[in-house]
């Protein structure tokens, strides 16, 4: 059930009237049979995926806590009969007991994920080594038929977060298996994010909720921009998005240009247009979710900018795999070593690198098994690390040259929007030679005169599609430059009623008439759907 | 705080409160800072201690460094 079907809508309409009319200590049992339905409408066959992991982290988590509470006990009970070497002898045999369990449920997990997600893309690497051997086509593996089950990637990453979190004690577990269903299950952050921590989530989603008309009417508007967003928007960038890339042959030069900056639009439409929905679903219900951006366009470098884009998985990377690997006892050697034997410069950089590259590694492939995604991962690595290095000398010159003001850092911004969409051309094409030889083709092929020549009428939009985009864009960069000052909802709150009903009212009509539905146009998935 | 003033020579770390809040440390800064900590108090900063409360101000900082001491 896409979010932008009239199912979707209908659907949420009824849990809206349902779960103000239930006695409110059911508002969470609701949910969770409005997220298993939901889930079941997807597929009834992913149930199973979704259920073990729920089963096997809930039950792996308690394990681990009550390991926990048992050494605190003990430890307490016989705080002065132990030595000091014997404490810390049981505190490690207990700590090896949890280490042991959490690994278990580490390892099914992210097997599972690695199964449904990379066999395919593993099978696939095979048999072109195989065939790079010269072994024949007889001995080609065939594919499997593995259906990725809807949301694996958010909810694995989700329930391992808690997961982790139970294990280092700064939450504690769920007790109640329906409430931790929940958590895992929670429809609205399902198919794309953002992916909540247990420790935040937990606060608003088993609370009783009464109806507030004001929190209510502000989910409900986000939940229209978000549309707006998507349906305006993204979707109508789609078809121009769909003709570039459909035919690289056809479309090289200025048009590779083109096609980052109608991609940089339609994904960010889509995914931020999505994360408004879902956030203004839950609002709707009385439940808050972490942001997932911080407009991010608007940053000044690479590094602010993954910041501020998808900021809960960029979060998750750091919290769960940077930085375990980086203060790990092999890189605190591994530092030790290179700082004795490279310097101080090189050696404090190189521990740090190669975790990056980690990180950035399981990014790309996160995203997709597939090599155009970790090609575009160890892209953004390898700026990343490249700016990281040449940092002292960027002060220098922006010192030198009082490079503060304000054209300097609207050059920035722009640089950096360059700099993504140039890197997302590889998700864009998704293949790495094509994406290589389509950004040569910009320094090579000499059509710029299709900018203006009448050429980009010949994309599937009309004259009146770029109009109502260039509007919408507009709209967009206009709301994010309000809100750096602020909510914008709580401003047009604080106008007087004609005018926010207008305001509101005309929104809403823009999404029904100008949406992109109908001929040669379709709803489609959103993008994030699919990771 | 020797270690804090050569990460960022321009920030007072004296009265600096919000240092991962406000984002002046970086989760680069911070894992440069858990080596050296580390390798300096022969203790180890785990990644369960890296929360922001540990890492908002220098006196933080100092408190969990002495906890783990204690600990050790």
């Amino acid at each position: 059930m896409l979010f932008t079907s009239y199912a979707f809508l209908g659907f949420v309409a009824v849990l809206f009237l349902l779960y103000y009319i239930v006695p409110r200590r059911w508002q969470w049992g609701l949910l969770l049979g409005a997220s298993y339905l939901f889930y079941a409408l997807a597929g009834t066959e992913y149930l199973a995926y979704i259920l073990v992991t729920t089963v096997t982290v809930y039950y792996t988590a308690l394990r681990i806590e009550r390991n926990a509470d048992r050494q605190t006990g003990y430890l307490k009970e016989h705080k002065n009969e132990l030595t000091k070497e014997e404490k810390k002898a049981y505190k490690d045999r207990q700590k090896s007991i949890r280490l042991r369990w959490i690994l278990a449920g580490l390892l099914l997990n992210l097997g599972i994920l690695a199964v449904v997600k990379y066999t395919n893309f593993a099978i696939a690497n095979l048999n072109g080594l195989l065939h790079a051997f010269g072994k024949g086509e007889s001995r080609q593996l065939s594919f499997l038929d593995l259906a990725l089950p809807l949301g694996i990637s958010f909810y694995t990453f989700q329930a391992l977060g808690y997961l982790i979190d139970v294990y280092r004690g700064t939450v504690r577990a769920q007790r109640n298996f329906f409430r931790f269903a929940l958590f895992v299950s929670f429809f609205p952050q399902l198919v794309q994010g953002p992916i909540s921590r247990f420790g935040d989530l937990s606060q608003t989603l088993y609370a009783e909720h009464a109806f507030d008309k004001k929190t209510f009417s502000f989910g409900l508007q986000r939940i229209l921009w978000g549309y707006f967003k998507k349906l305006v928007i993204a979707d109508r960038m789609l078809v121009g998005v769909n003709a570039l890339i459909g035919d690289p042959e056809a479309y090289q030069g200025a048009w590779v240009l083109v096609g980052m900056f109608f991609y940089a639009c339609e994904l960010y439409a889509d995914f931020t247009g999505g994360i408004d929905i879902t956030i203004g679903i839950a609002q709707t219900l009385g439940i808050t979710l972490q942001e997932n951006f911080e407009r991010p366009f608007f940053s000044r470098s690479l590094k602010e900018y993954w910041r501020r884009w998808h900021i809960t998985m960029g979060t998750w990377f750091r919290d769960y795999i940077f930085y375990p690997i980086s203060v790990c006892k092999f890189m605190q050697k591994f530092n030790k070593a290179c700082r004795r034997y490279l310097g101080e410069a090189v050696g404090k950089r190189l521990p740090v690198y190669l975790s990056s590259f980690v990180v950035w590694f399981a990014t790309g492939i996160w995203h997709g098994a597939s090599w155009n995604f970790i090609v575009w991962g160890l892209g953004n690595w390898a700026v990343l690390m490249v700016s990281e290095t040449l940092e002292p000398l960027y002060d220098r010159f922006h010192q030198r040259f009082g490079a503060g003001g304000k054209a300097y850092r609207l050059f920035e911004v722009v640089r950096t929007f360059l700099l993504v969409s140039a890197l997302r051309t590889f998700d864009c094409y998704r293949s790495v030679p094509v994406t290589f030889r389509m950004f040569g083709t910009l320094f090579t092929a000499r059509n710029w005169n299709i900018l203006w020549d009448g050429s980009l009428l010949g994309l599937g939009l009309s004259l009146l599609d770029y109009g109502i985009l260039a509007v919408g864009v507009l709209m967009l960069v206009s709301v994010s430059l309000l809100q750096r000052h602020g909510s914008v909802r709580e401003r047009i709150f604080a106008k007087p009623y004609p005018l926010r009903f207008v305001l509101w009212y005309g929104l809403f009509l823009t999404v029904l008439l100008m949406g992109a539905y109908g001929v040669g146009y379709d709803a489609s998935q959103f993008i994030y759907n699919q990771f | 705080m020797e270690i804090l003033q050569d990460l960022h020579p321009d920030v007072d770390f004296e009265t600096e409160e919000h240092l991962v809040d406000d984002k002046i440390l970086d989760s680069f800064d911070i894992v440069s800072l858990i080596a050296e900590i580390n390798d300096n108090f022969d203790i180890a900063i785990t990644a369960k201690d890296i929360l922001p409360e540990n890492f908002n101000s220098a006196q933080a900082l100092y408190e969990l460094i002495r906890r783990l001491e204690e600990e050790a």
